[in-house]
C-alpha cells in the first residue's frame, strides 16, 4: 500500500489489518508515534490524518493510505519547532516524555481548531491523552502559550 | 546540612584514575569517589574498581561538556538536576553541557546502596558530593593545565563560563581539555560554599525537552538492531502457573512470525514486527498448569487478612502498655482501612532488547537497576557481569516497576534471545503490564486508639497485614524479627507523642508478586496515618489541623510544612459552597510534605479542585524540578486512590488496560499549588514524597464535606 507521511511517500507490504501505529514504527522506523494501550485509551499513538488527530493503534494503515499523515517527527519543518513544542519547552512540561508526541499532536490539532481555546476546550480535547507522570497543569498552561505564540507568528506572516 | 568549610580531605583509600584520552577529540576527566557505605545486600555486587570507566565528566576540544548519569532518567529531571550539580563547580558554560546515560559498571553504584541503580528518591542526596568533586576536580585539572602552559601560579587562574582567566590571558576550556588529561588529579578539592551557590538552587528548564517534544528522544522500546525480531510472550494466566503443552502450528502459520520459543517465563513468539507477534501469540495453543493459585481471589484474601488481622504478628514498634491504656481510655475510636493490589502502569510499555554475541551480551532496557539486571543476566548466560553490556535509553516511567531483584522483563528477553539465535526485543502489551504482577502489595490496617479527657491519644495499636516486598529477594536478610522494614515505614509520625503504642506486623505470603510502588510502604502508611488521626481529632471534637500540631514537636519539619501548606491554603476561611478541604502530612524518603486538599462532590464523584503543598527536603537543586515532581507524585497518588485497584478472580487479574484499570486524566487534574520550605536540613527526596499525603487528604476533605469516613482505597461514596 502507499501512505504518505509527512509529505513523503512511502511503498509499504503490510496486512490490511496492521494498524498505522505499527507500520510507522516497525516497518518505517519512524519511532516517535508511541505504544501505550493498543485499544485508544491513552493517546500516546496520535497522530494526524488530514490535520486531524487519530489513535495510530486502532487505525488500519490501509485505511489512511493515500491521506496525508503527519506524526511527531513531520510536525514542524525541518530544524524548526512548532508552536505547541516551544511552548512545551518554554513551560518545562515534559517529564519521561513518553506521552508527549501524542500530546502535542493533540495540542496541535485543538490550537489548529480553536486558536484560543478556553480550559474547557483543552479539557476536552486533551482529557484523551494520558501521562502517568502528571504534567498536566503545565500542558494546560502550555497550550494557552502554544496558542499565543501561534497567535504572534500569525500576525507576523 | 553542613556548609562550612567545605573543603573536602580525601582519605588515602579514595584513589582516583590517572585521566584518561580516549578519543581523538576530547578526555575523560574520570574520578572515583567511593561509596559512603555498602549495604550488607550488596554484597553479592561487583566491587567497585577505580579503573576505567569510572567518569562523570568529559570534556570536549569543542568545549562541550559531556555528563555521564550514573542514574535513569525516567522523568524525575536527573538529567538535568545532576549535571548542574556537576556545572556548579565546574564553572562551565551550561549551553555546552550534554547528557549521557553511564554504562553498568561498579563505578557508577549507588554512594549508599553499593549497587548501580536508581530509586528510593535518593539520587540527589547520593551523589551531591560525589558530583561536585567530580566537576571541582576537572576544573582544577584544567586551572593547572593552564597555568603550567602560561608559566603562571594556578592561583592566578580564576574561572568562569567554560573560560580560565589569568590577567590579561584567557582560554576555552576544550583548549587545555587534553593538557589536563595528562595531570594527576588533585588529593583534594575545594568546593564552593553554599552561600556562593549560583547553578545549584536556581529554577532551570530541562535539557531534554527538545528530544521529548520532536519525537526523537530514544526510549527501549524504540530499539532497533541489525537482524532483530520482535516478541511478545505468552505468560501463564495465574501467578504460579506453568506450561504444559505448546501448540505453535497457527502461530508459526501468520505471516511475520518468525519462531515461537519455550523460555523459562512462558512461550514467546517472536516475529518481523510487533503486530505479527502479537497475532502469533492470539494463535498460540498453550495448555497451561495453573498451579494453587488458581483458587485465589480479591474476596477470600480479604477474609484471610481480616482474620490475621486479629492476631498479634511481628511487633515493629512498641512502648508503655498499650492494652491496659486502651482499657482505660475515657474514647476508644477503632476503624479498618484496606488498600489494594496496584499496577504501576508506566507510559512505556516493559520492553527489553538483547543481542548475544560470541563474547558477552548487549542489552538496552530501560531499567532503574543496571547491576541487578546485569548480573541476572550474567548467571542466565554462564557470562561474567562485566560481559554484558548494559545501554540505558530513556526510561518512560519506572515508579519502581523497573527495578526488579528479579530482572524479570531482562531474562525473559535474554532467555528468547538465547533460544532464538538472533537479536531479540520482547515488548509487553499493556495488557502483560497490568496482569503481570509486581504489584504495590494489597494492605489491611486495624487500628485502635484510646484518647484522654484532653482529646490526645494515650494509646495507638496498629496491626498490619500485607505481603513483604524484600521476602524471596537478595535483600529478604534486610528483615529482621520478621519485620520488614518497608511495610511499616511511615507509621511513626505521632507515635512519639503517644505514651503507649504497638505496631506489629503479618506478612502473609501469596503467588502474587510485588515490588515497590511510589512511595513503597508510605503508599499506604501515609493513608491510614493520616486518615487516623483525623479521626482521631473528629472524636476529640478539635480542628484537624490544630490537633495535628499538637501531636508534632515544636520547630519539626514535619510541622513547618503543614504550617506553611495551610497558611498558604488558607485553612479555616470559608470556601465556595459545596466544597470542603482537608490536610495531611507525612514525612518520606527524608523529605517532610503537606497537602491540604479542596473538594466537591458531583453526582456522586470526588472532584479535587486544588492542592495546596508544601514540602521540606533541604536544599534544593532545581525548584522547576521539585515542582514538577510534586505535581506528579500527586497526580500519581490521586490515581490511585480515586481509581487505582487490581483484583483476582479465579486466580486471573481482573484488570487490563486504561479502560478498567483508569488513571487520572487532564480534565481531572486539580490546581497544584507547590511551596518549598527554605531549609538547610538534610537534604531529602522528591520523587516519591508527593505521593503519600495525597489519598489522605482527599478522604479527610471528603469527611469535613459529607461526614462520610473513606477508609477504603479506591474511594468509593456509595
Amino acid at each position: 500500500m502507499k501512505l504518505e507521511v509527512n509529505g513523503r511517500p512511502h511503498e509499504v507490504d503490510a496486512p490490511d489489518d496492521m494498524p498505522l501505529l505499527w507500520v510507522l514504527r516497525d516497518l518505517l522506523g519512524m519511532t516517535g508515534t508511541k505504544f501505550g494501550c493498543g485499544m485508544a485509551q491513552c493517546g500516546a499513538c496520535t497522530v494526524h490524518v488530514d490535520g486531524q488527530p487519530m489513535r495510530s493503534c486502532v487505525t488500519p494503515a490501509s485505511a489512511v493510505a493515500g491521506k496525508p499523515i503527519t506524526t511527531i517527527e513531520g510536525l514542524a519543518p525541518e530544524g524548526g519547532l512548532h508552536a505547541v513544542q516551544r511552548a512545551w519547552i518554554e513551560l518545562d512540561v515534559v517529564q519521561c516524555g513518553y506521552c508527549q508526541s501524542g500530546q502535542v499532536l493533540a495540542a496541535a490539532a485543538l490550537i489548529k481548531a480553536k486558536p484560543k481555546p478556553t480550559d474547557e476546550d483543552i479539557d476536552a480535547a486533551m482529557a484523551g491523552n494520558i501521562c502517568r507522570c502528571g504534567t498536566y497543569q503545565r500542558i494546560r498552561a502550555a497550550v494557552h502559550r502554544a496558542a499565543e505564540l501561534n497567535g504572534e507568528n500569525g500576525r507576523a506572516a | 546540612m553542613q556548609r562550612d568549610d567545605d573543603v573536602i580531605a580525601l582519605p588515602s583509600r579514595r584513589r582516583f584514575l590517572a585521566t584518561t584520552a580516549i578519543a581523538s577529540t576530547g578526555l575523560v576527566i574520570a574520578c572515583f569517589v567511593p561509596f559512603g557505605m555498602r549495604k550488607a545486600f550488596a554484597q553479592d555486587s561487583p566491587k567497585p574498581q577505580p579503573v576505567d570507566p569510572n567518569a562523570f565528566v568529559r570534556i570536549g576540544a569543542d568545549d562541550t561538556v559531556t555528563v555521564l548519569l550514573k542514574h535513569s532518567e525516567m522523568g524525575q529531571g536527573i538529567w538535568t538536576s545532576m549535571p548542574m550539580v556537576v556545572a556548579e563547580e565546574l564553572d562551565c558554560d551550561w549551553s555546552r553541557v550534554r547528557v549521557e546515560h553511564a554504562p553498568a559498571a561498579p563505578a557508577y553504584a549507588h554512594t549508599a546502596f553499593g549497587i548501580q541503580m536508581t530509586g528510593g528518591s535518593t539520587s540527589t542526596w547520593e551523589s551531591f558530593e560525589q558530583l561536585r568533586t567530580a566537576g571541582a576536580m576537572a576544573r582544577a585539572m584544567l586551572v593547572q593545565a593552564a597555568a603550567a602552559a602560561w608559566k603562571v601560579d594556578p592561583k592566578t587562574c580564576r574561572t568562569e563560563n567554560g573560560m580560565i582567566l589569568s590577567g590579561t590571558r584567557k582560554a576555552r576550556y576544550g583548549e587545555f581539555a587534553e593538557a589536563a588529561a595528562k595531570l594527576a588529579p588533585p588529593k583534594t578539592v575545594p568546593l564552593k560554599d553554599a552561600a556562593k551557590w549560583g547553578v545549584i538552587g536556581k529554577p532551570t528548564r530541562r535539557v531534554d525537552s527538545q528530544a521529548k517534544v520532536t519525537g526523537t528522544a530514544q526510549f527501549g522500546i524504540d530499539i532497533q538492531r541489525p537482524g532483530m525480531l520482535v516478541g511478545v510472550v505468552a505468560r501463564p494466566p495465574v501467578f504460579g502457573g506453568k506450561v504444559v503443552r505448546v501448540d505453535a502450528a497457527k502461530a508459526k502459520a501468520v505471516p511475520g512470525v518468525v519462531d515461537v520459543v519455550q523460555i523459562p517465563q512462558g512461550v514467546a513468539v517472536l516475529a518481523k514486527h510487533f503486530w505479527a507477534a502479537k497475532q502469533g501469540r492470539e494463535a498460540l495453543v498453550v495448555e497451561w498448569d495453573h498451579g494453587a493459585g488458581a483458587a485465589m481471589s480479591s474476596a477470600a484474601l480479604r477474609s484471610e487478612y481480616q482474620g490475621l488481622a486479629g492476631t498479634r504478628g511481628a511487633v515493629a514498634k512498641t512502648a508503655g502498655d498499650v492494652d491496659a491504656a486502651l482499657g482505660s481510655a475515657a474514647h476508644r475510636v477503632e476503624a479498618e482501612y484496606e488498600l489494594p493490589y496496584l499496577a504501576h502502569a508506566p507510559m512505556e510499555p516493559l520492553n527489553c532488547t538483547v543481542e548475544i554475541g560470541k563474547d558477552g551480551c548487549e542489552i538496552w532496557t530501560g531499567t532503574q537497576f543496571q547491576t541487578g539486571d546485569q548480573g541476572a543476566a550474567a548467571k542466565a548466560l554462564g557470562l561474567k557481569p562485566e560481559q554484558v553490556k548494559v545501554h540505558t535509553p530513556f526510561l518512560g516511567g519506572g515508579f519502581g516497576r523497573r527495578a526488579n531483584p528479579a530482572s524479570d522483563f531482562v531474562l525473559e528477553a535474554v532467555h528468547a534471545a538465547k533460544a532464538a539465535g538472533k537479536p531479540v526485543k520482547l515488548v509487553w502489551t499493556r495488557e502483560d503490564d497490568i496482569r503481570g504482577g509486581y504489584y504495590r502489595p494489597m494492605w489491611l490496617s486495624r487500628m485502635s486508639a484510646g484518647i484522654g479527657e484532653d482529646g490526645k491519644p494515650s494509646a495507638w495499636a496498629h496491626t498490619l497485614v500485607g505481603q513483604s516486598i524484600m521476602a524471596g529477594t537478595p535483600f529478604e536478610m534486610m528483615i529482621k524479627d520478621g519485620v520488614d522494614g518497608s511495610s511499616v515505614e511511615g507509621i511513626g509520625t505521632y507515635l512519639a507523642s503517644i505514651p503507649n503504642h504497638r505496631v506489629d506486623l503479618h506478612s502473609p505470603k501469596s503467588p502474587v508478586t510485588v515490588l515497590w510502588w511510589r512511595s513503597v510502604g508510605h503508599s499506604h502508611t501515609g493513608f491510614v496515618v493520616e486518615s487516623f488521626v483525623d479521626e482521631l481529632a473528629h472524636a476529640a471534637k478539635q480542628d484537624p489541623l490544630a490537633y495535628r500540631l499538637s501531636l508534632l514537636p515544636q520547630g519539626s519539619r514535619d510541622r513547618r510544612a503543614l504550617e506553611l501548606a495551610a497558611a498558604k491554603f488558607g485553612w479555616g476561611k470559608p470556601l465556595p459552597k459545596g466544597r470542603a478541604a482537608g490536610l495531611a502530612v507525612h514525612e518520606s524518603f527524608g523529605s517532610h510534605v503537606a497537602q491540604v486538599a479542596e473538594v466537591s462532590v458531583e453526582s456522586g464523584r470526588i472532584r479535587v479542585h486544588r492542592v495546596v503543598c508544601a514540602i521540606d527536603c533541604g536544599p534544593v537543586v532545581n525548584p522547576l524540578g521539585v515542582e514538577a515532581q510534586i505535581q506528579s507524585g500527586i497526580v500519581y497518588g490521586l490515581s490511585a486512590a480515586l481509581y487505582g485497584k487490581i483484583t483476582f478472580k479465579d486466580g486471573k487479574v481482573e484488570q487490563g488496560n486504561f479502560h478498567d484499570y483508569p488513571v487520572l486524566r487532564l480534565d481531572a487534574m486539580p490546581v497544584v499549588e507547590v511551596h518549598i520550605v527554605p531549609s538547610t536540613d538534610k537534604m531529602g527526596g522528591v520523587g516519591e514524597p508527593g505521593t503519600p499525603p495525597i489519598a489522605p487528604a482527599v478522604a479527610n476533605a471528603v469527611f469535613a464535606l459529607t461526614g462520610k469516613r473513606l477508609r477504603k482505597l479506591p474511594f468509593d461514596l456509595a
